[in-house]
């Protein structure tokens, strides 16, 4: 018993960064831009979650520091993009390698140092119920936040006004101005908070996963949680599903290697995202459903004539 | 007309000016709305009427002149403002979100914050007061033209605009649908509304308008009373001389002639959620007749162009015959090569490669058909034949540029459009089929263009046009068909066809059934 929860609780540390940095992927690509930044953005909330955390003693406000540095990054994506209309594939993967190499310089003195991790819920109690008390209420915070933030973000987007207007402006940017909606505030809005959820996410794997600091250390997941926004068709609650299949058929694999199965490791490690892709490709099938989620102005820069 | 008696004028433009570049499209502009008509703008395409609505509606801003609204100066920053002011807009390229609900998308315009529901049920009572029925709930990507139209024409009404600005609204709407229209307009003056109309047909402004103003090359021509002049003196200061009137040779022994391009039996099916399937569609164009193709827009025209065309190959060979000969698995080139021509509908990207030169274009959609001329031993291009056969068709065409061989994005659309038909024309195809001929482009090249086709069909060739301009086709065609919902009806020989039963067509009623209740009527 006590086996299953703990491999469901690493599942759910596992899920957790991707899920968090997709769902704030999800938001800009809604709005009708590509960030493809969102490694670079990940790694830099985990050097400035670490190093914040290790020089001032507390995790706390090494979270806020990995929040405030992801959005800060992306704020570089939206000014070339948004203001100045560059391609957003190019400065995305720009964004990438600046956040990789920028990072490793910053956390030259942060290898090896031990680091602070935030501390699991403990609610008296409740985290001592068998089996499900640890998995609910005595998990990290950050769980908590991405469960959150899935549901506001499905919230706020399906429910409210200003959210059918983001959704709007990705449908088709030019009819969106021409209504009178500000095309590029919103724009600018939405890529920020994607890079305080990206921020977020790198935080979690510097302060929650593995608390110390390891150059490339986000190992592409960044790039997973891209590719989990593309095949959930745009959808929040599909990237929740998503990111959840990755894990578990991630830990799943880990779990196999470490009994010997008799299959090649590599096939084992490509496990986790041919079955994302597969579940994904599966639940996406119907094609109108695929066609009214898609944005279809992703992308494309905008420029207002005046 | 009672209403605008008292002279008070909701909007006055005076000496307004926006230039692009070089270009000056709207050259001190002065134009008067009283409160209570329906006032006309006219003018050819690229005369700046456009341009100037968009300055009245904030989407552009003004490099000088001022606007008066209800007799105080305002500065329109933004479509926001020109909402504030009571402005509304009806776009002429709709700015509908095709991923949304009808609803949604007039709740996107209203910035009152009140639920989905509320203005669902407001735009659904309003809808129907004016008998534009609407159904909110429905998804803009799978409504028509016309009932697209609708919601942008309820979401107008509902902020409850003093001036309302149309921008071509019928060009997309059949006969009938159009009278409605026109209808809900009249309604709307009697309400003391403003209307600024903006149509290039010229019976229409006849028929609703109380005063027009005219804009040639940016500039305001003239002010008259459209009822007290005549289509063709209408024209005449639209374009600032006479055009040329288009002359249909009759056509002979078309019965007997073979023909040239046969469409048998031929579906498709969608190629998107949002697109139209092709149902059973059987045609045949005949050596020397000209065949028009007539329907609203997005009824399957664009899906029959690339199957004919070849963009879009078939399953089954024998759906398309070119020549006698099955075509149907062959793509573009293979079909030129039987000797079929083809202009589609969007010229930049489609029609030509926006960025390359005219005698590049040239080369890009003849090097297989004319190889021998333009392509030399080894694949080197020969370029001064190319170069000397653009400038031929250039010539021939009355293409008018600014350098001797242009990038074709620096044409204005009218004159690339003539130098696209005049490639294929130049190489006398045995087949053409050509969508919207003459889309966007001017009274005097369209009439150009006009003729040519009808002398290329007379010439021996089988000419089939697609088009949403029945006027257009009225003159050209030798019978007409109607495209409706993926259908097409058997086409109509030209002396039985009228502007009701092909716009009855258009609407959906049945063949048989339309023709029977007009004979009895």
């Amino acid at each position: 018993m006590d086996i299953t929860v703990n491999i469901l609780l690493t599942i759910a540390t596992a899920a957790t960064p991707l899920l968090i940095a997709a769902i704030g992927e999800l938001v800009v690509e809604r709005s009708g831009v590509l960030n493809l930044g969102v490694e670079g953005m990940m790694i830099m909330g985990a050097v400035g979650g670490f190093g914040a955390g290790y020089l001032t003693g507390s995790p706390w406000i090494g979270l806020l520091a990995a929040i405030a540095l992801g959005a800060l990054f992306s704020l570089l994506f939206a000014v070339m993009t948004l203001s100045l209309a560059t391609n957003q594939v190019a400065t995305g993967l720009s964004l990438t390698l600046l956040g990789l190499g920028l990072s490793g310089m910053m956390g030259t003195s942060f290898v090896g140092q031990p680091g602070q991790r935030l501390p699991n819920l403990d609610i008296p109690g409740l985290t001592s119920l068998p089996v499900v008390g640890r998995l609910l209420f005595g998990q990290d915070p950050i769980f908590y936040i991405s469960i959150a933030l899935t549901a506001a973000v499905m919230w706020f987007l399906f429910k409210t006004r200003t959210g059918l207007t983001l959704r709007s402006i990705g449908d088709s940017h030019t009819s969106a101005h021409a209504l009178g909606i500000h095309v590029i505030r919103y724009r600018y809005l939405a890529v920020i908070f994607g890079g305080a959820c990206a921020g977020l996410a790198g935080g979690h794997l510097s302060l929650v996963y593995t608390p110390q600091w390891v150059e490339n250390m986000t190992a592409g997941r960044g790039w997973i949680a891209l590719a989990l926004v593309v095949f959930a068709s745009w959808r929040p609650w599909r990237v929740l599903a998503g990111a959840y299949i990755f894990g578990a058929v991630w830990i799943g694999q880990l779990h196999a290697q470490a009994f010997g199965i008799p299959v090649p490791s590599q096939l084992l490690s490509s496990l986790p995202y041919l079955a994302t892709v597969v579940v994904l490709v599966l639940i996406s099938r119907n094609k109108r459903l695929t066609m009214m989620n898609t944005p279809a102005s992703l992308g494309q820069p905008f420029v207002p004539d005046r | 007309m009672s209403a605008n008696q008292d002279g008070a004028n909701l909007l006055e433009v005076r000496g307004l000016t926006k230039i692009f570049g070089t270009l000056t499209a709207c050259d001190h502009v002065d134009l008067n709305i009283a409160k209570g008509e329906i006032h006309a703008l006219l003018g050819e395409n690229g005369a700046g009427k456009s341009t100037l609505v968009k300055m009245l509606f904030g989407s552009l801003e003004p490099n000088s002149g001022e606007i008066f609204w209800n007799g105080q100066v305002v500065r329109i920053a933004n479509p926001g403002f020109a909402k504030k002011l009571g402005i509304g807009m009806v776009f002429q390229h709709f700015s509908l979100f095709e991923a949304l609900t009808a609803a949604e998308n007039i709740a996107l315009s209203l910035d009152d914050g009140s639920p989905i529901s509320t203005i669902a049920a407001k735009a659904r009572a309003l809808s129907y007061s004016y008998g534009l029925p609407l159904d909110p709930e429905s998804l803009v990507g799978d409504l028509s033209v016309g009932e697209r139209q609708r919601i942008e024409i309820i979401r107008c009404l509902l902020q409850t605009p003093q001036l309302i600005i149309l921008d071509e609204p019928t060009s997309v709407l059949t006969p009938q649908e159009a009278d409605k229209l026109f209808e809900t307009l009249e309604r709307l003056r009697s309400e003391g509304k403003s209307i600024l109309y903006i149509s290039h047909r010229l019976e229409e402004v006849k028929r609703i308008c109380d005063r027009a103003t005219v804009l040639r090359h940016g500039k305001v021509v003239g002010h008259c009373n459209p009822r007290e002049e005549t289509a063709a003196s209408l024209a005449r200061m639209m374009v600032g001389n006479e055009v040329k009137a288009v002359v249909r040779a009759p056509a002979e022994g078309i019965e007997t002639a073979q023909p040239l391009l046969e469409i048998r039996a031929l579906s498709r099916k969608p190629a998107t959620p949002f697109s139209i399937p092709l149902k059973n569609i059987n045609l045949n164009v005949r050596a020397g007749e000209v065949i028009g193709i007539a329907g609203v827009a997005g009824n399957g025209q664009g899906e029959f162009f690339e199957s004919v065309s070849g963009e879009v190959l078939q399953q089954d060979t024998a759906s398309v015959r070119i020549r006698g000969k099955d075509a149907g698995g062959l793509g573009i080139t293979g079909r030129r090569l039987m000797g079929a021509a083809f202009v589609p509908e969007e010229r930049l990207g489609h029609g030509a490669a926006p960025r390359m030169k005219l005698s590049e274009n040239l080369l890009l959609s003849r090097h297989a058909t004319d190889g021998k001329v333009f392509v030399g031993a080894g694949g080197m291009v020969k370029s001064e034949a190319i170069y000397s056969a653009a400038q031929r068709i250039i010539k021939a065409m009355d293409v008018r540029k600014s350098a001797p061989d242009p990038e074709a994005a620096a044409l204005s659309g009218g004159n690339l459009q003539k130098f696209i038909v005049g490639r294929e024309l130049d190489r006398k195809p045995g087949v053409m089929v050509v969508n919207q001929p003459t889309w966007g482009v001017d009274a005097g090249a369209a009439a150009h263009i006009r003729q040519a086709l009808i002398e290329l069909a007379r010439s021996g060739s089988a000419v089939l046009v697609i088009s949403q301009d029945l006027d257009e086709l009225f003159e050209i065609s030798d019978s007409i068909a109607v495209m409706h919902n993926g259908a097409l009806s058997r086409p109509l020989p030209i002396a039985e066809a009228t502007f009701e039963k092909i716009g009855l067509l258009m609407g959906g009623a049945e063949p048989g059934h339309a023709e029977h209740t007009l004979e009895t009527a």
